[in-house]
């Protein structure tokens, strides 16, 4: 268990890359990746309560009882969820309105919780950083490209910027739910093949 | 009467808390390679969804709302969810253990279900009453559990097909799941 700062970051890049390889959290994944600005956004605001709640709950790993460690990690999570809620609603309010009630949801996003359970509450301060960082980043990228496939295909759209003209008629159901589920397994797809050469 | 079977209506079909809104996708794909555990978390949903609902409704009502404290309401949400699924869990196990037995390694799970956090909250931002907040809480959950037993029903075919190898497992489950999605976007038009 003794790897290097930076292996612990990129290993959130490819090897453990959420939500591909470990098929965690997926319904943020699912549900604002209807425009790469969306997913990335959620992706960042992810990244924030990872980082910090991997930083804390490393801090407590050994003043936080063994028995309720679990109920004392969704209390710091959803701590921060606050926190990040407030922080978008003062900065970013557009995005806040349509990212909407999955921001709170953030506290039930599996891969925080499950950081926390399986890495944090083991590993040291630095370690457990560089953890949520590359996880968080890898998060961040997956709903980026996510965004773009279904902004690009449903919408013919990439951050706004009309990609193929006037002519193009775009497959409106990938902008909605069942888009979602699609996308994600075509791209799931792409990726075992890519990994299995 | 007919206000709620709207609302049943909506919350069942036209806003489906999975197929519509992409709430609890995890325990979704989860819990459906088979009838059995999908029926299981089916009704551990509705039990607790139900029961989640009331009190996370009276909460707000009650504590959060009069003392300005709405801000909490994150942090307060998610500690009441996860105690009554512990408590759920213990007074099955003491007074029913054949339901106990039944729902048995869901009960747990329920507590990251971002599908019961989620009607919860849609409840309070809706500014539902009381009584629509038990209808919708109920319905949300119904709704889950019948795109979850209907997916289940289309997955245990999918596992006999000769699937590509890329494809396999998680990947054509989200197709599916896409296809299954696509059926309820029907009824869209509707309400």
């Amino acid at each position: 268990m003794a790897k290097s700062l930076t292996q612990e970051f990129v290993k959130g890049l490819w090897e453990e890359l959420p939500p591909f390889r470990l098929v965690l959290g997926l319904c943020p994944v699912l549900a604002v990746t209807t425009t790469a600005k969306n997913g990335i956004g959620m992706g960042i605001a992810t990244t924030f309560v990872l980082l910090c709640s991997n930083m804390l709950i490393s801090l407590l790993r050994n003043i936080i009882p063994q028995k309720i460690r679990i109920a004392c990690f969704i209390t710091i999570i959803a701590t921060f969820v606050t926190v990040v809620e407030f922080l978008m609603k003062a900065y970013t309010y557009p995005l806040y309105l349509t990212l909407g009630i999955f921001i709170p949801l953030i506290v039930v996003n599996c891969i925080v919780l499950g950081r926390a359970e399986a890495f944090a509450c083991k590993n040291g301060v630095a370690h457990s950083l560089a953890d949520g960082l590359g996880i968080g980043l890898g998060f961040t990228l997956s709903l980026g490209v996510l965004g773009s496939f279904r902004e690009v295909l449903g919408a013919g759209t990439f951050f706004g910027h009309s990609v193929f003209g006037a002519a193009f008629q775009p497959f409106t159901f990938m902008v909605e739910a069942p888009g979602a589920f699609i996308g994600l397994g075509i791209l799931l797809c792409l990726m075992n093949i890519v990994s299995s050469k | 009467m007919t206000e709620y079977i709207m609302l049943a209506i909506s919350c069942i079909f036209v806003n489906n808390i999975m197929l519509a809104q992409n709430l609890g996708a995890c325990p979704f794909l989860g819990t459906s390679k088979s009838m059995d555990t999908a029926v299981g978390m089916s009704m551990a949903v509705i039990f607790v969804l139900v029961m989640a609902g009331i009190t996370t409704w009276t909460v707000e009502a009650a504590i959060l709302k009069p003392l300005d404290l709405q801000f909490l309401r994150t942090v307060a949400f998610i500690l009441i969810i996860a105690s009554l699924v512990q408590f759920v869990e213990m007074f099955l196990k003491k007074s029913m253990p054949s339901l106990y037995a039944g729902l048995g390694i869901f009960l747990p799970l329920i507590t990251t279900n971002c599908a019961v956090m989620g009607a919860c909250l849609i409840n309070i931002n809706k500014e539902y009453s009381f009584m629509q907040a038990l209808v919708s809480s109920f319905c949300y959950a119904v709704g889950f559990g019948l795109a979850l037993v209907l997916f289940a029903g289309v997955r245990e075919r999918v596992i006999m097909a000769r699937v590509p190898k890329p494809l396999q497992d998680t990947s054509i489950g989200l197709i599916t799941a896409g296809f299954v999605a696509l059926a309820f976007f029907g009824f869209k038009g509707m309400g």
